[in-house]
């Protein structure tokens, strides 16, 4: 009986809570991708920089609030400085809007043209990044650092495994439990969300209809860069921020957007956990829970481990393929073949 | 009109001239012999994105299957580690082609199954588990032998230049599996799925150690060309330099980056050649109607995503040999370098700016972009020194601004992109109706 | 002077002109129908109307007021509501969803004209929480309509309502746009079923290549012999 609460639990402390919280982040990056392309119609490849810029903004208001002597208590200075990266990640945003997409958007321009304009804004975002705080790794994270220590849960149960929660871990699915309850709530509940909604399922209608396509398109865009922002700095806290590391989450994040059907919010979350659970599954190393499941004298040799953990990225990507071969809409119904 | 061309062509020299002569002649040579690979490159793009419309962010996948090649064909094999583990890799192959092979006969006999992907996925469960029972031991043992200096199986010891046609093939066979899967659907399906697969590549040349030792690097990679020490001892060398009355030394290193640049231009101008007449022909033609519009083209009973499977594996193998191309130059494998801004968005910028559906276009833009890709970064410091050089010398903010010159180049790239696809989205040298 | 005219209307989408001087009127409360062969400009003179098509010669003018220059979104605004041909519906949102997005331009309760809207379509308030794009494609229609209603329009415009749905699905379509015209609404509409139609309309324009060919009260062309020959079949 022991044995099997073991493994239980060497499961729930490596798989069950990482996954947990990579999902999270992962849901809300996909979130973002999948509103852009359900109302502006591309995938923004700049997507995972602008999760960069936003994080940045965070680390350097973070690092000014820690200079005046401002902390947040046990939780981490960055979630107070969230809204003030939000709002500067924003106005970025918004100001390539302004400069890129808008001249296309009048001209009608074909999605590849987009694209290809997102790759520029890409260019444009990294540089600022490096520019600003340099390609290396930076660490942000203060206040308490654990919710339940592994050491505390092993005294408390009398297993010899025990389950560490990181803060980090549990502020992300904290907030974004919050952020996907207000996207919803706005979504389907104010005027704003609707008109959002019907110009995204059809915009000629929507046009006839009085809903101004400017607006729609500016709170669409502030929409993103806040959750470029959120994604990214949890994504910061709960691992460390390194512009690289962004632009790489890229494949992973558009394959849970896609794996749940591009331009379905809801989708978009249940691709983000896809993903992530079977990243972490795959990359496991199972000798240890197999030692607690196993007769005795059985003893594995090698590290049971379906895929080692450089290839991580590739298990989105085998994902991404399945999904396109046998169901190219997703897993929800989304918005474009 | 085709006089502008000519005046274009003719500036780009001109800045080449200008950096031999202001710089170093080494310079100048190093920077002409990466810009016709970049051309390369920027023709294999234009032959995916101009002549069909179909966007590849995957190029830095293609370039690495290429380099992988290079070393694989020029390297000699390491008998040690071919007798410590050789076998077992050869089966584990053997075993990996049976199950894909399995695993496509399992989904095509049991059509309508429900049990169907159950099925597929303990095939291919099986498989991978009877591919790692012979693979892990046998790199295991391969990374054993001599891990300092070798620690792999090596390559083929065959002349180098057989690793051109090799890379193209090896992208060629990549992009074909992307391909199979992708095209047909969206454009930024192909996109990610593309930038996806060159994540991969580049993962296994820098985890698989057995293969290419990862980030130890492959070096020393044999030439197609004479080395320096020996052209200083060659006594015909030494004449030619005591009549042009230049030093040994420095025109050695000078006459190696010609003769590779004889070499990259031959085959520039032979793929650009083809590249001309496949564009002029039927086959061209037709490409371009499907791009202009699949509708009516696929009205007209083309098989649209057969025409793209094929545009899309010639692309990717010009982009595989200019990768095979560059690691010979390089004289080293080194995974690490590969970089998808480097080594996929630039080769974008290149075909942007230049013209896509040009030929001509994407070889200029090649050059073009590849000289101020190189050219920026000094442009670039000077710049930060003169702006700040009112600060103090001792400024935090002047130093770092100093130090951030350097990534001043992704942001320019960035803009240039932006400004050519805005303002002159046909580039320098349009495509000819 | 009619409640709207569009007056010698010539233009076409960039290209060659598709209407030729083409004259069409609506009074209030009245229900005037577009009708001809394939290709003759039937949906390009009420997209005319409508302002989706530039006309170069010609003018518009709904209740005394020249609106030639306006754009279709400023003609929503001022009363015309239009329900196109096809995707005139939001799919992924729920009946009562589109309502309220027909309504978006009012800022007042459009809970009064919402129950209006159910009580014409009764089965509407059946399925008001089911997307749009679940229902049968002449329920559909039904949203549309709703959705155009919503704006409390003083001008309906119809392109082809009927196109796609069943026959007992077409008169009952009918039936409730003479109920709509009863309320005080003036109805111009496109339609293929030109005999159906022609039975309901106060007033017929038969169009020819994008010409006036024939005008006249819906009776009087049903009884016309050349329109009958060459126009409803004989």
């Amino acid at each position: 009986m022991d044995n099997i609460l073991n493994a239980l639990a060497l499961m729930a402390n490596f798989v069950f809570v990482p996954a947990i919280a990579y999902g999270s982040q992962l849901a809300l990056g996909a979130l973002g991708v999948t509103i852009v392309f359900g109302i502006l119609r591309f995938s923004n490849f700049a997507h995972g920089d602008t999760m960069a810029l936003g994080t940045m903004c965070t680390i350097l208001i973070t690092w000014w609030f820690q200079s005046m002597g401002i902390s947040f208590g046990p939780l981490p200075t960055a979630l107070l400085a969230l809204p003030f990266a939000i709002v500067i990640c924003s106005a970025f945003v918004l100001v390539s809007d302004r400069v890129v997409y808008r001249f296309y958007r009048k001209q009608k321009a074909d999605p590849v043209i987009y694209l290809i304009a997102s790759v520029g804004v890409m260019f444009v975002f990294n540089g600022i990044v490096r520019f600003i705080i340099g390609p290396d790794d930076q660490n942000f994270a203060d206040g308490e650092r654990f919710i339940i220590k592994a050491r505390e849960f092993k005294r408390l149960t009398g297993l010899s495994e025990g389950i560490s929660i990181k803060v980090s871990q549990g502020i992300t699915v904290v907030t974004m439990i919050v952020v996907v309850a207000l996207l919803f709530w706005f979504l389907n509940k104010t005027r704003t969300g609707k008109s959002m909604r019907a110009y995204s399922d059809n915009e000629d209608l929507a046009l006839l209809s009085g809903i101004n396509p400017d607006k729609v398109v500016a709170v669409t865009w502030i929409i993103a860069a806040a959750l470029a922002t959120i994604a990214g700095t949890l994504y910061g806290l709960d691992k460390s921020f390194k512009p690289f590391t962004y632009f790489q989450l890229l494949l992973p994040i558009f394959a849970a957007a896609i794996v749940g059907g591009l331009g379905n919010p809801l989708g978009a979350i249940a691709g983000g956990f896809v993903i992530a659970f079977s990243e972490i599954l795959v990359t496991y190393a199972y000798k240890k829970f197999a030692g607690y499941l196993m007769p005795e004298d059985w003893k594995a040799d090698g590290l049971i481990q379906l895929l080692s953990t450089d290839y991580k990225f590739a298990v989105s990507f085998v994902i991404l393929l399945l999904v396109l071969l046998f169901r190219p809409t997703g897993i929800f119904k989304g918005t474009g073949v | 009109m085709f006089n502008r061309n000519v005046l274009y062509f003719a500036i780009m020299l001109g800045l080449i001239v200008l950096v031999g002569q202001t710089q170093s002649w080494n310079v100048a040579l190093t920077i002409t012999n990466l810009c016709i690979i970049s051309a390369v490159m920027a023709l294999g793009v234009n032959i995916q994105w101009g002549y069909a419309g179909l966007f590849n962010v995957g190029i830095m996948g293609f370039a690495a299957m290429g380099g992988l090649a290079a070393m694989i064909i020029s390297v000699s094999p390491v008998q040690e580690a071919w007798s410590a583990g050789g076998v077992g890799v050869l089966v584990s192959l053997v075993l990996a082609a049976i199950t894909i092979v399995a695993a496509v006969f399992t989904y095509r006999a049991l059509e309508g199954k429900s049990f169907r992907l159950l099925a597929l996925f303990i095939v291919v469960l099986a498989g991978s588990w009877a591919v790692r029972a012979f693979l892990d031991p046998a790199t295991a043992a391969i990374e054993k032998v001599n891990p300092a200096s070798t620690g792999y199986l090596g390559g083929l010891g065959l002349p180098i230049i057989l690793a051109w046609p090799v890379g193209g093939i090896f992208a060629g066979a990549a992009a074909w599996v992307v391909g199979k899967i992708t095209l047909g659907l969206r454009a930024d399906y192909l996109a990610i799925a593309t930038l996806g697969i060159s994540e991969i590549i580049v993962a296994v040349l820098k985890h698989e150690d057995w293969l290419t030792r990862g980030v130890k690097n492959v070096t020393g990679l044999p030439r197609p060309v004479p080395y320096e020490v020996d052209l200083q001892q060659t006594q015909w060398f030494l004449d030619l330099c005591a009549q042009l009355g230049a030093n040994p030394v420095t025109f050695s290193s000078i006459f190696v980056k010609l003769c590779y640049m004889v070499l990259f231009a031959s085959v520039l101008l032979i793929i650009l050649w083809f590249s001309e007449k496949a564009l002029r022909s039927p086959w061209g033609r037709m490409m371009r109607a499907i791009r202009d519009n699949e509708v009516s083209a696929s009205a007209m009973g083309k098989n649209i995503k057969s025409r793209h499977l094929q545009v899309f594996v010639l692309g990717s193998i010009v982009v595989g040999i200019a990768g095979a191309m560059l690691t010979t130059l390089d004289g080293q494998l080194t995974p690490s370098t590969y970089q998808p801004l480097r080594f996929t968005f630039l080769i974008w910028v290149m075909v942007i700016v230049g013209g896509s559906g040009n030929n001509w276009g994407a070889v200029l833009g090649g050059f073009v972009i590849w000289f101020f890709w190189i050219e920026a970064e000094p442009l670039g410091l000077w710049l930060m020194e003169l702006i700040t050089s009112g600060m103090a010398e001792d400024s935090a903010l002047r130093a770092h601004l100093i130090e951030s010159a350097a990534h001043m180049r992704l942001m320019t790239m960035g803009i240039i992109l932006l400004l050519a696809l805005r303002f002159s989205p046909r580039g320098l040298i349009p495509e000819r109706n | 002077m009619s409640f709207l005219t569009g007056e010698g209307m010539t233009g076409g989408y960039g290209g060659a002109d598709i209407l030729h001087d083409c004259t069409i009127s609506v009074d209030k409360g009245e229900i005037a129908v577009i009708v001809g062969p394939n290709g003759a400009g039937k949906s390009t003179a009420m997209k005319a109307v409508f302002g989706m098509l530039q006309i170069h010669t010609g003018r518009v003018v709904l209740d005394g007021e020249d609106i030639t220059s306006l754009s279709p979104q400023d003609r929503v605004a001022k009363g015309m509501a239009f329900v196109p041909q096809t995707s005139n519906v939001f799919p992924s949102m729920s009946v009562e969803e589109n309502l309220e997005m027909g309504a978006f331009l009012r800022r007042d309760d459009i809970q009064e004209t919402m129950d209006q809207v159910f009580d014409l379509f009764p089965i509407l308030k059946d399925k008001r929480a089911q997307n749009a794009g679940e229902l049968s494609g002449g329920q559909r229609q039904q949203v549309a309509v709703g959705r155009a209603l919503m704006t409390k329009p003083s001008l309906l415009m119809l392109d082809e309502p009927t196109a796609g749905v069943s026959p007992i699905v077409m008169d009952e379509l009918f039936d409730r746009i003479i109920e709509v015209a009863q309320t005080g609404i003036s109805i111009l509409m496109v339609e293929q079923n030109a005999r159906q139609a022609l039975n309901i309309a106060d007033k017929g324009y038969v169009l020819v290549q994008g010409r006036n060919r024939f005008t006249d009260t819906g009776k009087a062309l049903m009884n016309d012999p050349e329109v009958r020959r060459s126009f409803l079949g004989g």
